[in-house]
């Protein structure tokens, strides 16, 4: 099996700076990740190549110092990672983001399955997966919570689709987007710590970095970074301001208190 | 032709067309009123159209596209981007809706990348500005920043956070358009055998998004036994049960019982936290709340901010307390 998995570096959001007043995000604060989701995703091609055999190669549009993240996937058990790292690359949104990826995912050429995480926690869109299996005309599915087939040529998956979960079959070659808690052929999926010695391996290992002119070949360079992106940040601000001012009550007073409010709002 | 109004997409499997649906109707029309145009529903279906486009028309739309499929209850992702793509290349409209439901979430960038188009995902809001544009406002970075949008290509597509805007009232005097289309199998090729439905394999077991007042636990919560005492305390103020996200983790809750990021965004009227210490990303799924009481015994939790009644205090007392007296004064008013 020829696995892909999507992985996105993102910033650690529990230690992010933002700044308050312009509403942006102070990337220098903190170190890049791999995005939680996508964890699930390394998690899920180790069990389907212990099944089946084959390479799992990641791929990950972002920033030169992404590579910390690269190599801890490459300590979690990935063959080999390909950072797409270029100036013009940069500004990209989920359009540009998921045509650069399925351009390197073409450059690659075969693959029997693309697995990525259900979002990421900066961009937050869970765009990402359902684009790059347009662009690549193969099914997919979003919002996995449970694979519960693999075979060679099909697989069958559970996914959420808001009302309730229904079960599906996806042809292969095809893209799942996984959520969390998640099952695998009826077992609890759970990214695993990876081994010191995998991590000393990885921190020697290659990680390839392609430019955009490494993907002259199978793509329309205006389609990359800003230049094809049609989506626009005109403001932004921080949002986690809630104005609230909460009156703090202690033990005993803090039932009259909450009795008297829940009255008022008409629960009881 | 040039790119004008508003299409909206019905969302439209398992019980029927979706409340999310006719809250974008309601937007849609207040848009268009704005930016010129028709609304125009796009839905698909296996019987019944005239009914279902009544329906639709009443709630906004001047124009309703249906697609006709025998799989109305189990959809097809591919079929239905299918008819979303051929929609949107003969209606041209300026601004397309979807719900962003996980299965709005899931069809629309699909449709956005077929036809090149910018998608902005989960959106608080869509307006015009004073220059005539639309701006969609969404949350990002879990929550943390909120970002306004601008698509400077045709169509602007945008998922839309359900719940976020009212259902409009339906004036069943309205009167509009029924368009019937045929999908054949050569826009399509390859749609059934790539995507197949099996069935229904889960039913929700509750949809805490729709609840007026919640009661959320947190890791305060000591072991699974105690669930009991708040379910009992959620019963007792007419309330849903919910939960953060390491009692998920623990096995202790099930997923749709999960606020915050990676579970439910809730907006009740009353949203009680007992034992949850605000982390950003359960933050993000339960700040829009009219009302918010925490109990923690930490007085300097983070979700103190997000209070309008922070109690210190351990949240077992608190429960068997408040417990103890909504039953007393319920059992004053027998
Ligand atoms: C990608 C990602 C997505 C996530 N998504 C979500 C999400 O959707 N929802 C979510 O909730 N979390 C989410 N999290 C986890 C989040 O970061 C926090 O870990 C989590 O919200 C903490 O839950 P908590 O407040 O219950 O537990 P804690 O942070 O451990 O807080 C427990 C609180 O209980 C108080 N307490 C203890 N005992 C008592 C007592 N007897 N009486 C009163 N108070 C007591 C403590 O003082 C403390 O403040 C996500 C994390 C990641 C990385
Ligand atoms: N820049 C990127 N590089 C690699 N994978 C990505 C990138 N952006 C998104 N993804 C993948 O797409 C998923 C959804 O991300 P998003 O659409 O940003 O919410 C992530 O969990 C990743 O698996």
């Amino acid at each position: 099996m020829n696995i892909v998995v999507l992985i996105k570096p993102t910033p650690d959001i529990t230690k992010v700076k933002f700044d308050i007043e312009k509403g942006t995000v102070n990337r220098a604060s903190t170190n890049l990740e791999i995005n939680p989701f996508d964890l699930y995703a390394i998690e899920v091609a180790k069990r389907i190549k212990k099944l089946f055999g084959g390479t799992i190669v990641s791929i990950s549009m972002a920033p030169p110092q992404a590579e910390v993240a690269l190599r801890d996937a490459l300590a979690r058990g990935v063959d080999r990672a390909i950072l797409l790292s270029d100036r013009r690359f940069a500004g990209a949104d989920t359009l540009a983001t998921s045509y650069t990826l399925a351009s390197a995912i073409r450059k690659l050429g075969s693959f029997d399955i693309i697995l990525c995480g259900e979002k990421s926690v900066d961009g937050d869109t869970a765009h990402v997966g359902p684009e790059v299996a347009e662009l690549l005309r193969v099914p997919h599915a979003s919002f996995v919570t449970q694979v519960s087939r693999f075979d060679k040529d099909r697989i069958v998956v559970e996914s959420d689709y808001g009302d309730a979960y229904y079960e599906i079959e996806l042809r292969l070659p095809a893209l799942v987007a996984l959520s969390r808690p998640l099952m695998f052929l009826g077992e609890t999926v759970e990214p695993s710590i990876p081994k010191v010695g995998d991590v000393l391996r990885a921190r020697r290992a290659k990680i390839e970095v392609w430019s955009a002119d490494d993907l002259k070949d199978v793509a329309d360079l205006n389609r990359l970074g800003i230049l094809g992106s049609p989506t626009r940040v005109v403001k932004s601000y921080y949002a986690l301001e809630s104005g609230r001012e909460a009156k703090v009550v202690r033990g005993i007073e803090g039932v009259s208190t909450v009795l008297q409010a829940l009255k008022e709002l008409g629960v009881l | 032709m040039s790119w004008s109004g508003v299409a909206v997409y019905v969302e439209n499997y398992g019980r029927g067309p979706s409340k999310a649906s006719f809250e974008l109707l309601g937007k849609a029309r207040e848009i268009a009123a704005k930016i010129g145009g028709f609304v125009h529903a796009i839905v698909l279906l296996d019987k019944e159209v005239e009914k279902c486009a009544d329906v639709l028309v009443a709630y906004g739309a001047d124009e309703v596209i249906v697609y006709r499929v025998e799989d109305r209850e189990l959809p097809n992702l591919l079929i239905h981007k299918c008819s979303l793509v051929d929609a949107i290349k003969q209606l041209m409209p300026k601004l397309v809706l979807f719900p962003a439901t996980p299965w709005g979430r899931s069809l629309a960038p699909r449709v956005a990348a077929s036809i090149g188009a910018g998608l902005t995902a989960d959106c608080l809001d869509v307006y015009v500005d004073d220059s005539g544009d639309i701006v969609q406002v969404r949350p990002a970075f879990t929550g943390n920043i909120i970002a306004h949008i601008k698509t400077i290509t045709h169509p602007v597509m945008t998922t839309v956070r359900p719940g976020v805007f009212p259902v409009p009232k339906p004036d069943f005097s309205r009167k509009g358009r029924v368009i019937e289309k045929v999908l054949n199998s050569n826009m399509c090729p390859s749609a059934k055998e790539g995507y197949r439905v099996l069935g229904l394999s889960r039913e929700k077991k509750v949809r805490i998004q729709e609840a007026r007042v919640i009661v959320s636990i947190g890791r305060g919560v000591k072991s699974r036994e105690d669930i009991k005492l708040f379910e009992e305390l959620a019963k007792e103020l007419g309330a849903q049960l919910a939960c953060s996200k390491p009692l998920v983790d623990a096995g202790w809750m099930e997923k749709d019982f999960q606020v915050g990021f990676s579970g439910n965004i809730v907006k009740p009227k009353v949203y009680i936290a007992l034992g949850i210490s605000g982390a950003p990303q359960h933050i993000a799924g339960m700040k829009d709340s009219d009302f918010v009481i925490s109990v923690n015994t930490d007085p300097s939790a983070p979700i103190a901010r997000y209070s309008n009644i922070f109690v210190v205090g351990d949240m077992y007392e608190f429960a068997k307390k408040l417990l103890d007296a909504v039953r007393t004064l319920k059992g004053v008013g027998n």
